[in-house]
Formats: structure tokens, C-alpha cells, sequence
């Protein structure tokens, strides 16, 4: 203060008009000591119950995967976490060649060209992929499918309403539960933007009539934009292989903690053509050399497509985007492998067919809903008896339920998503079964 | 002065490691009753849909993988490291603390689907923390859902949007109108919630134009967004008339917070007549940004616009938090579940140690340590501090470099990338835009007068070596991980190298 020729702090505050100064202490707490803040935030996460009291069967868009080690050590490493965007790059290659590195491997995973440094999540990444859609194609309308997750649906709604354009969601097939592609048909118009599915869809289903929908979809001139849950794809066929030009996706699975829901990992991918490419929104990074071509080096690039360069003509206003939960999915890709991937595609596949046989032989309840085939997750209905009132009971078995979807589907009655990964033993499963007999026995009686 | 080199590892790209068959990671096995009762697994999948080659995805065991992702790491400049200056981006101290707290079993495992009653303990950590941010910007209530400051302001505007759609007036309400030194996320964010951006320019002092303002005003004005300070560090003392000229076209006033960290505890933004303010929970309460991510950007309103926020909202109810979904006026949603959990947790923490106290002296810190290094700077007669030099600034400062450009013919840039040289991160360059040259200094309050001052010492150096030994300035960096990079070649169409697969795919077209 001495230096700068002032007595008191406030001197450097007086252009703050006078009225508009606070006049009185915040309404917070007092500065409390470490050791009290880690007690205090402790003691109220303690009261939460984690899966480690209770046995979770949710899945429906954040999954209870387990997260190596190695990754949590890798993604803790400070020199990742307390950087920021790497726009100097010549001192940030680290986290550059890792991006880059997350990038190439999702390339891999979906069979695509391109993908981006990450977007906020699926929801919207599939908002971003509407818009995208709508600037290459310059037409305003997405079709949909009916079986989508409500919350993503939403998201898609309020992101593409200031653009104008509209939203129709195709039917599904009453016995499959799987894209009807008629009625794609008779929907699909010189209007539609993009055809989007998903697969393994909301309700864990296998999509298996892919060719057919891109088919219809590039027939029309319209974009192929397909959602994937990654872990899948060490098993499942690539989106890619089935003509997708946009593919977006929920990451968080790949190395990353549910934390209540956040943060997630918007995927996106798509075709490499240098139109597509332009409109991408989120940041790119890229390999190149030093100015002296001596050696290999990694930048953020086609920054003109950003906000801080093109403003209000950018392709979206993203700027802080989700860097070290695409790191996290990059080591966990890396420790896991090909093989890694499709053996844990198998366990989740396996361990989630049990629990759907298992179930399916209690009486009282329907397991799975729809004929075709289930990756990860599945769904269930009571031919009697509300499901908030059977998981209350669950919950006195220390087991969690999965997502009530009655609301979301009136027409598939008391119902709802469970979810089986890797994280569920068999023994949790069986325990699973044993309470829905016996709960549903009492009901009876 | 201590000097710097970064670690410089020539790593492969991990795809070039490893060996074929390698894995570094057993998959939890499939209980062998769970196999004899089901089969083979190929009869749950269709031929059709199977993956038929297996990803090309790296193969490597568990300590290779530690090993590349180390040596990378090693080649991270970080703000643990060092000074960061890095204009309106607030690059302070992350406490230790908080990232523990945010790595706690009890946080990490929790689904956002459990029964209310499972995750009491979150709720109200989060309930508590929206009503901490909404006193210290003079809001009525926050909602903590956006991912990142750019997702606030796009929520922001979808608010404007209801905002006017709710008096029916929307088809008229078409533009926003925002300064020409604000951060570039708010014409994008106005223009992706369907405004046209109308650009009014700043006058002699670096503050808004207030005639230019008035006559950009009409009808059509759905609103204003601002930042204040604004990102010249200048905080602009008409924000009363400001507000004035805003409100009485019905338009609304948007606070982008990026800058908020200099009025903590001093003048709060609902008082100023903001009705819509966004929090940067990455820069302004310590969260770390995590090499781009993930950041919260929470969004606070006035009461009237409380209707509109997202769902769901968290309440509270005879002591028991809920998640309310019941909300007619809603925007909706413009994100899966409730916000990025785990750097909020952060926030709270951060608030909790710091106390009302300690956040105002946040403030008055790193608004000392803005006008200490302004002083500094300028006494080296080098770097010109545009606009009003007698007025203070707040958390930030920008300087201008073109009286090297026009004598030496260095550049911003170079002197950005001389300054890596010496281990400090260079400041922001080229922004804002009204500045030619322009360097935007933000101290923060996390450094102290010893970094500052060899920050100076640094800049005078340079300074020094722009006249006797250009050449030296021009090809920094050099005792990076890497030296100056060819960022025309990552962009050009030809040379563009954006996965490895198009590095492979390049190479055998050669």
C-alpha cells in the first residue's frame, strides 16, 4: 500500500459508487479452521448412503463402474489439475498430447475421424449435435426416438428452441421396443435435419436395424447422429461401421465417479470432412511440429470456430469444457486395452442377462418388458402393486431399486430401469431376487 | 532469480507404446454359476451387431500407462508451479483441502437417482452452498446446474427469453446488447439463445459508452450483458444509469461473472440492479480448472425470474431437502441431473474457510496486488497502460506492447512466449479486443509481493532483450517442453492432424 501511495484499502474502491457499497459483513460463516471444515463436510457426506451401504441397481445415464486407481492417481496429478486451458501450448503439452491422445482413442472406439476435447455431457452434446445439424443441412427439424431419456430430451428441447427448430419422435415397435424404422419412414422428410437413435437405447436395448436407419436418413439428405454409451463398444459394432455421421455419447463410464450425478463427459465425434469439421462445436486439438519442424508438438486448433475468436458466429459458446474427465477416460482406455474392454463388455453382458433370467422367474413381475436383445440395463413391471412401494421395501434390504419409469412410459405401467454392471456380484443379484419374492409374496398375501 | 526448463520427454503417443496382448487391468470375473447358467455369450448379441476388429486402442500394462501419463504430466505447466497471470481467467491458489474433500467415497459413489432420504447429507451441503453464492451476489436464489461459466450465460439468456415470452412480448425482444471488451462467450451465448448481439462501444475511460448505449436501446432490447469490473479492470462507475436505461425498456440486466473475484465482500451485483448473474466457481472460489474442465458456472436471479430456473430445484421442507421438479415457468433443463457436484463441494469448502472475512479480503488483495503491479510495470516506461492511468484498477489489468512492435517489431506473442522462458505463464494476449497488443494481467491474491516483483523484474528483462537481442525474444520459447509450434500447419486443411488415425492415414498418402 505504501508503494502505491494509499492509506487504506478502500481508496482503491471509490469508483464503486457510494449507494451501491456494502456496507455490512456478508451473512456467512466466520473463517473456520481446516481441520473444522474437513470434520464438519465429513460428518454431513457421512450421512449420505454410498453403494457401499446399499446396493444400487441405477444406471439410466450415470453408471456405477469401477474407477482404477492408476486413473485417480493420473487425474489427481496437480500438474493436470491446477492448469488451465492450454493456450499456451509450448508449457501445457502435457495435457495437450493427453487430450489428443482422448481424442484418437475415441476415434478408434466409435469409428470416426474426429472427435472433440469434450462437451459438458450427452444431453448436451446431443443439443450441440441438433445445431450442427441444422447448420449443414440448413433445415430445422430432428426426429427422435420416442424411447429417450426424459431428462436428455428436455435438454434437446431447450437448446434448440432458440434456433427454431422442432423436435418428432419416432415410434417403436410394441414387441421389441426397437426403432420402428416405418415409422421413421413415414416421418422422415426434405425438413429433418438429423435422424438420432441411440444405442444401447434408455432402456438398454440393442438397436439391431442401424443400416436401415442411416440408409433412410441419407436418402432424405438428412444427418445420421447416433448416441452411444462407449463402454459398450468393446463388444458392440461402432456407429461408425453403420454409417453414423454424428456421434455423441455419455463418458463418464470410462473412468469417472458418479458424484451425484456430476460432472459428466460429452463425447462427440463425427465424420472427417472439412465441413463437418468446421461446425463442430467444442475445442480440437491437434498434432503438429515445432515452427522449426525439428519436433513433434500438440495446439489447440480451428480456434475460428470458437467463441473468443468468432463471437456471436461461433458454433457454440462453449469455452470451460470437462479437460480432466476426458483424462480420466483416456487412461482408463488406455489400462483397459481392446481386451480389457470387451472382457468387461462381456462381464456387464453376462452378469446383466442373469440378473434379467433370475428376476424373470419371480412371480409377479415382467423381466424384460420387450423382446430383444439387453446390454447393461433392462426394464421391469409389477402386474400389480406400485413401484415407489416395492423399493421402499427394497431399501429396508439395503437394496436399491432402479429408476421408476412409470411416468416417463405410462404405457409400460408400473415400471422400471435397472442396471447391472460389473460393480454387482452375483451374490447381490441373487439378494436382489430373494427380496423381490419376498416382497412381492407378502403383497400378494 | 531461480531459473526454469521444463522436463522434456520425447513421449510417443501412447498408441506407439506398449506391445500386442498387453493389458493393464483384469476385469472383475464372471462368477462361474452366473457362466453354466447362461452359455455362450454370443447368443445375447446378434452376428449383426457384434464389433467385428476390436478397437485400435493401446496395449499396455498397468505401470506403462503411469509412466506415459506421468511424463506428460511433467510437461504441464500448472498454477501449483508458478505465476499465472492469466487475464480474467483468476488463476489463484486451489486448496488442498477441497480436492480431498471432493475425493471422498461418500461424495464420488453417490448416484443422482438414490431416494431422497439416501443423500440427505449432499442436499444440504448443496442447499446451504446456493444460498452462500445468492447472498454474496445479491440474488434471490442460485441454481447450481451449469457446467461451466458459457453454460450459465446461455442459461442466462434462456431466462431473458422467458423472461419476454412471459409478457408476450418476445417476437419484438431480438437483441442483446453487450459491450465491445466483453468476453467472447457473451455474443455467442446471446446469439446460441437466439439474440442478435448489438455491439456498443466503450469511450475514452474504457467504460460502456453510455450515449452509445442510449441510442443503441429500443423496444427491441431483450437485455444487456456486462461484466463489472470489465475485463479492462475498470470498474464502471455509470452502472446506476446503466441499470437505468436497461430497466426502463423492460430489458434485463445480465452480470457475466468472470470478474467477480475483485468485488467479494465490497458491492455485490443484485445491489448494482443486476437481475441475472453467473458465477465462475473455477476461478472465483478455487476450484481447480483442471487443464479446461470441469468448471461450475451456478446462475443466481432476482425473485421475479426465480420461476424460471431449471429443474430441479433443490428445496427444503420440514427439514428434509427435496429435488422439486414441479416448476410451470421452468426453462427445463439444459443439462443431465443437479450440476457439477464435485466442484461444488469445492465452493463450499471454500467459503466455509475463507468466511465472509476472508472473501472480502480476497478482494482487496488481489485488487492491491492488480495496482501494485500496475505501478511496477509502468515505472519500467516500456508497456503502456491505456485508458485512464490514474484510475485504479480492480483484479486485472491490461497493457499494451505495441511500442515494441513498433520499434523492434516483437510482438504480444513473443513476449508471451519469452516470459514461459523465464517459468511464468504468460498473460492473456490479444484481449481484449479495443486494446492493440494487448497483454491482461490478473495477480490475484494468491501471489506474493516477492512473485510480483519478479514478474516485473522479468518484464524488464525482456524488455531489455527486445533492444539488444531480439532475435533471442522472437524464437522463444526454448526452455519449454517444446519450442515455438508451427500453429499455422495444426490448422491448415492440408497439414490438419486431429486423431491418430489421421496421422497414420497422412502418412502412408505421403
Amino acid at each position: 500500500m505504501k508503494e502505491i501511495g494509499i492509506e487504506n484499502i478502500d481508496e482503491l474502491f471509490l469508483d464503486v459508487p457510494e449507494r451501491f457499497r456494502l456496507k455490512r459483513r456478508l451473512e456467512l460463516p466466520s473463517p473456520t479452521s481446516e481441520y473444522k471444515v474437513k470434520s464438519h463436510i465429513e460428518s454431513q457426506l457421512a450421512r449420505n448412503k454410498t453403494s457401499r451401504d446399499i446396493i444400487a441397481f441405477l444406471g439410466a445415464g450415470c453408471w456405477p463402474h469401477y474407477v482404477p486407481a492408476v486413473v485417480k492417481s493420473i487425474t489427481q496429478r496437480t500438474e493436470f489439475l491446477t492448469s488451465y486451458t492450454p493456450y499456451q501450448p509450448e508449457i501445457s503439452q502435457g495435457m495437450l498430447q493427453l487430450l489428443f491422445e482422448y481424442q484418437s482413442m475415441i476415434c478408434e472406439l466409435t469409428n470416426m475421424d474426429v472427435a472433440n476435447s469434450s462437451l459438458y455431457d450427452w444431453a448436451s452434446g446431443l443439443g450441440e449435435a441438433a445445431r450442427m445439424a441444422m447448420r449443414l443441412t440448413n433445415r430445422r427439424e430432428i426426429l427422435v426416438p420416442r424411447i429417450i431419456d426424459p431428462d436428455r430430451l428436455a435438454t434437446l428441447k431447450t437448446y434448440i428452441a432458440p434456433a427454431g427448430m422442432s423436435i418428432q419422435k419416432i415410434d417403436y415397435e410394441r414387441y421389441t421396443g426397437q426403432l420402428s424404422v416405418d415409422d421413421l419412414e413415414a416421418r422422415i422428410s426434405d425438413k429433418t435435419a438429423a435422424v438420432y437413435i441411440e444405442n444401447p437405447s434408455y432402456l438398454g436395448l440393442i438397436e439391431t436395424r442401424n443400416d436401415e436407419v442411416a440408409k433412410v436418413a441419407h436418402e432424405s439428405a438428412a444427418l445420421f447422429v447416433v448416441g452411444v454409451d462407449p463402454i459398450s463398444l468393446g463388444l458392440l459394432k461402432p456407429p461408425g461401421d453403420y454409417g453414423a455421421d454424428i456421434v455423441i455419447g455419455e463418458g463418464q463410464p470410462l473412468g469417472n465417479y458418479m458424484n451425484f450425478g456430476g460432472p459428466l463427459l460429452g463425447v462427440f465425434a463425427c465424420r472427417g470432412d472439412m465441413s463437418m469439421i468446421r461446425q463442430m462445436p467444442g475445442r480440437i486439438i491437434g498434432m503438429t511440429t515445432t515452427r522449426d519442424g525439428m519436433s513433434r508438438g500438440y495446439s489447440m486448433v480451428l480456434q475460428t470456430r470458437e467463441q473468443h475468436i468468432r463471437r456471436h458466429k461461433a458454433t457454440s459458446n462453449i469455452c470451460t469444457n470437462e479437460s480432466l474427465c476426458a483424462a480420466a477416460a483416456a487412461a482408463y482406455l488406455a489400462l483397459l486395452g481392446p481386451n480389457g474392454l470387451k472382457e468387461l463388455g462381456e462381464t456387464i453382458l453376462l452378469k446383466s442377462h442373469y440378473a434379467m433370467k433370475r428376476l424373470s422367474e419371480v412371480g409377479g413381475i415382467r423381466v424384460p418388458i420387450f423382446h430383444a436383445p439387453h446390454f447393461k440395463e433392462f426394464t421391469m413391471s409389477l402386474s400389480s402393486g406400485r413401484v415407489d412401494n416395492v423399493h421402499e421395501q427394497l431399501l429396508r434390504y439395503n437394496l436399491h431399486g432402479g429408476k421408476n419409469i412409470s411416468k416417463e412410459f405410462p404405457e409400460l405401467g408400473e415400471a422400471a430401469l435397472y442396471c447391472v454392471t460389473e460393480t454387482i456380484s452375483k451374490s447381490d443379484i441373487d439378494a436382489l431376487v430373494n427380496a423381490f419374492t419376498e416382497i412381492l409374496l407378502e403383497g400378494a398375501s | 532469480m531461480p531459473g526454469f526448463r521444463q522436463t522434456r520427454w520425447s513421449e510417443p503417443t501412447v498408441f506407439e507404446l506398449g506391445c500386442e496382448g498387453r493389458s493393464g487391468y483384469l476385469v472383475p470375473p464372471i462368477e462361474n454359476p452366473i457362466k453354466e447358467e447362461l452359455g455362450d455369450i454370443q447368443i445375447f448379441i446378434p452376428e449383426r451387431m457384434r464389433r467385428q476388429e476390436p478397437p485400435k486402442l493401446p496395449e499396455l500394462s498397468e505401470v506403462e500407462v503411469v509412466r506415459h501419463f506421468t511424463r506428460l504430466s511433467q510437461m504441464n505447466y500448472c498454477v501449483d508451479l508458478g505465476f499465472y497471470p492469466l487475464g480474467s481467467c483468476t488463476m489463484k491458489y486451489n486448496p488442498k483441502i477441497n480436492d480431498y474433500l471432493a475425493s471422498l467415497p461418500s461424495l464420488n459413489l453417490l448416484h443422482p437417482y438414490q431416494d431422497e432420504m439416501t443423500v440427505q447429507g449432499v442436499l444440504e451441503i448443496l442447499h446451504t452452498l446456493s444460498r452462500w453464492l445468492a447472498e454474496i451476489t445479491g440474488t434471490y436464489e442460485v441454481s447450481l446446474q451449469p457446467a461451466a461459466g458459457a453454460h450459465g450465460e446461455f442459461l442466462g439468456a434462456l431466462i431473458m427469453r422467458a423472461y419476454h415470452m412471459l409478457s408476450d412480448d418476445l417476437s419484438e425482444r431480438t437483441e442483446l446488447i453487450i459491450p465491445d471488451s466483453a468476453h467472447g462467450t457473451n455474443p455467442a451465448s446471446a446469439a446460441m439463445a437466439g439474440f442478435k448481439a448489438i455491439i456498443v462501444p466503450s469511450d475514452k475511460t474504457g467504460c460502456i459508452d453510455v450515449d452509445a448505449l442510449k441510442s443503441a436501446v429500443s423496444n427491441q432490447t431483450a437485455g444487456l450483458m456486462l461484466t463489472n469490473p470489465n475485463t479492462l479492470g475498470i470498474f464502471e462507475e455509470n452502472i446506476a444509469e446503466i441499470a437505468g436505461i436497461i430497466h426502463d425498456v423492460n430489458g434485463l440486466l445480465y452480470y457475466d461473472g468472470a470478474n467477480l473475484n475483485a468485488i467479494l465482500g465490497k458491492v455485490r451485483p443484485g445491489d448494482m440492479g443486476f437481475d441475472i448473474v453467473h458465477i465462475n466457481i473455477h476461478k472465483t472460489f478455487g476450484a481447480p480448472h483442471g487443464g479446461g474442465g470441469p468448471g461450475a458456472g451456478p446462475l443466481g436471479v432476482s425473485e421475479e425470474l426465480a420461476k424460471f430456473l431449471p429443474v430441479p430445484r433443490i428445496i427444503v421442507e420440514d427439514g428434509k431437502y427435496r429435488l422439486d421438479y414441479n416448476q410451470p415457468h421452468s426453462i427445463g433443463k439444459i443439462r443431465s441431473f443437479y450440476g457439477n457436484i464435485s466442484v461444488l463441494i469445492r465452493a463450499y469448502a471454500y467459503i466455509l474457510s475463507l468466511g465472509a472475512e476472508g472473501l472480502k479480503e480476497t478482494a482487496e488483495i488481489s485488487v492491491l496486488n492488480t495496482n501494485y503491479l500496475i505501478k511496477k510495470i509502468r515505472e519500467l516506461d516500456v508497456y503502456k497502460l491505456p485508458y485512464d492511468s490514474k484510475r485504479p484498477r480492480k483484479h486485472e489489468c491490461v497493457f499494451s506492447t505495441k511500442p515494441l512492435l513498433e520499434e523492434k517489431g516483437i510482438r504480444t506473442i513473443d513476449i508471451s512466449k519469452r516470459l514461459l522462458d523465464y517459468g511464468i505463464h504468460s498473460p492473456t494476449i490479444y484481449f481484449p479486443m479495443i486494446v492493440e497488443e494487448a497483454m491482461m494481467i490478473e495477480p490475484t491474491e494468491s501471489f506474493e509481493k516477492e512473485e510480483l516483483d519478479r514478474f516485473v523484474e522479468v518484464l524488464r528483462k525482456i524488455a531489455q532483450e527486445v533492444k539488444t537481442n531480439p532475435e533471442l525474444v522472437f524464437q522463444a520459447p526454448k526452455n519449454t517442453a517444446v519450442t515455438r509450434l508451427d500453429e499455422m500447419k495444426a490448422s491448415h486443411p492440408k497439414t490438419m492432424t486431429l486423431s491418430w488415425r489421421m496421422h497414420i492415414k497422412g502418412q502412408s498418402n505421403l
